[in-house]
């Protein structure tokens, strides 16, 4: 495999980046090591190809936003919107990742070791999510499919207004948020966190999560619900 | 959109380089806010009977050439104390044994045109309109030296961009506040605080919760009692980062609407909008990263 190195020190953040988009594309196996990250934004943005990237430091906002088929890993932390929109690969964070961690991704899976901020997976659709420690509040807002789990707590109005997205959670939930209900783990759930905790490289008892998903009662408009859910 | 940087150093020797430290800190906040920057510097305090007041001149017609020395005889000559002056072009700090408040008195009657940034007997504070690399080569940043520090670049939002507008605010002795967000009540604020006798200075939403806060630790509130009222009273998105003559004060607002960053090591606890900002700072690989919590009080002393 051929090895790289953009050291954002003395290289423009541009440079690593088009090179990602262009050169990479040619099929070669690749591993790109990015050094001195420093938190600039838009680092390894929308990769389209199986290229494996490793941001050595932390990260800035949108890092490995839009991915698809690439494996970008941050040994640091992530800014805002880490994996936003992500189509497919991985995103590995070994540290904490900010608000709006994995928004909208459509598929692949993203990994964080440490915390997350506020909005983790908000509007997912159809990304998965694995979450070290612990997520902020208005976590899987809108979610509207794909899987989130978290090994530690969550904060306030976890899946409001959820679609088909599951949740899986194994620590305390501060509260759920409108329409999200614990429903019982079936051994399907059982063999998907078990699948998932595996992808990540994460050691927790699968039998310990609890299954969030949608109540469904705000699929339809409710003229008699008087604005409480 | 607007930067926030704060810097505390725990090694006195790091004391000296406060400044130096500093300034790419708010350089890298450029992005977040390029209109205006300034900052608010906590150094030894002065005498108990003594007090310094902070002063642009900015918006006189003199502005920079204005006669600071002129000024400071004028003091003299009618208060009959003598009056230190150290000059900064259109910012000076004059330093005195008299009540502030006749002071201030003495320059709005005489010197409308002027305007008191900070009092007390720690505080210096600059600021004005132009880039955080213009500004902080004004007024000479790098050499600044002391215990902590507050500054912000601004992007305006919510009022005019002028220097009086630019953080940090102050209110009251040794207490000032930058802000990055916006508040809803600012207006609110204004209308139960003004009643009680507080004046201000300008339309600016963070003016309110600076002032706010200053109330309640005039109030007799301790710092971390003000800034629970502040959770209660004030709305909107706000980091606010917020210093002391001892002690420097994060709170993040419930939905974490605006960033905030921290890196502690055993010499320094330094504070920014966003990463870039702390990235340049010595040993910053081995400290402790972590995103200060919405809705929780952190406080470091000095």
């Amino acid at each position: 495999m051929e090895r790289l190195t953009f050291d954002l020190a003395t290289t423009p953040l541009r440079e690593l980046n088009t090179f990602l988009h262009n050169d990479a594309k040619d099929g070669k196996p690749r591993h790109v090591t990015v050094l001195n990250p420093d938190g600039a934004h838009n680092i390894a943005v929308g990769l389209d190809c199986p290229v494996q990237v490793e941001v050595v430091g932390h990260a800035g906002y949108y890092a490995g936003g839009m991915n698809k088929s690439a494996t970008v890993t941050i040994t640091g932390s992530a800014g805002t919107g880490v994996a936003e929109n992500m189509m497919s690969g991985k995103v590995h964070v070994k540290g904490f990742a900010s608000n709006g961690a994995g928004a909208s991704a459509h598929g692949g899976l993203l990994v964080i070791d440490g915390d997350a901020g506020l909005r983790c997976g908000i509007s997912l659709k159809g990304g998965d999510i694995v979450v070290g420690g612990s997520v902020g509040s208005f976590s899987a807002f809108m979610a509207q499919a794909g899987r989130m789990v978290i090994c530690g707590d969550a904060g306030d109005a976890l899946g409001d207004s959820l679609y088909e997205a599951v949740l899986y959670v194994k620590g305390k939930v501060k509260s759920l948020g409108a329409d999200a209900q614990y429903e019982e783990m079936s051994d399907a759930d059982i063999a998907a966190v078990a699948s998932l905790l595996d992808q990540a490289g994460l050691d927790h008892d699968p039998k310990a999560f609890r299954r969030i998903a949608s109540k469904r009662s705000l699929y339809h408009w409710n003229a008699d619900a008087n604005q409480e859910y | 959109m607007c930067g926030i940087v704060g810097l505390l150093v725990k090694t006195p020797a790091l004391r000296e380089q406060l400044g130096e430290l500093m300034v790419p800190m708010l350089i890298g906040m450029t992005e977040r806010g390029p209109d205006s920057a300034g900052l608010a510097v906590f150094g030894n305090p002065l005498a108990e009977s003594q007090r310094k007041i902070s002063v642009y001149s900015g918006l006189t017609e003199d502005g920079a050439d204005f006669n600071w020395l002129g000024l400071a005889h004028s003091l003299k000559e009618h208060l009959g104390v003598p009056v230190d002056v150290s000059i900064k072009g259109n910012h000076a700090i004059l330093s005195f044994d008299v009540a502030p408040t006749i002071v201030k008195r003495w320059i709005a009657e005489h010197h409308p045109k002027l305007h008191i940034l900070s009092t007390g007997r720690s505080i210096d504070l600059y600021k004005d309109i132009g880039t955080p690399a213009e500004v902080a080569a004004r007024y000479g940043f790098s050499g600044l030296t002391g215990s902590h520090l507050v500054g912000h670049t601004r992007m305006a939002t919510e009022s005019a961009v002028t220097p009086d507008r630019a953080h940090p605010f102050t209110a009251g002795e040794d207490f000032c506040l930058v802000h990055n967000g916006s508040l809803s009540n600012p207006n609110g604020i204004r209308r139960m605080l003004e009643p009680r006798g507080i004046r201000f200075e300008t339309d600016n939403d963070t003016e309110a919760a600076c002032r706010f806060l200053e109330w309640r630790l005039r109030e007799g509130d301790d710092l971390e009692t003000a800034l629970q009222k502040g959770f209660e009273e004030l709305d909107g998105f706000f980091t606010f980062l917020m210093g002391t003559p001892d002690k420097l004060a994060l709170i993040r607002d419930p939905f974490a609407c605006k960033p905030a960053v921290v890196a502690e090591t055993d010499d320094y606890v330094a504070i920014a909008s966003e990463f870039r900002s702390l990235a340049h700072l010595p040993g910053i690989k081995h400290a402790t990263v972590f995103e200060p919590a919405p809705e929780e009080m952190y406080v470091w002393n000095a």
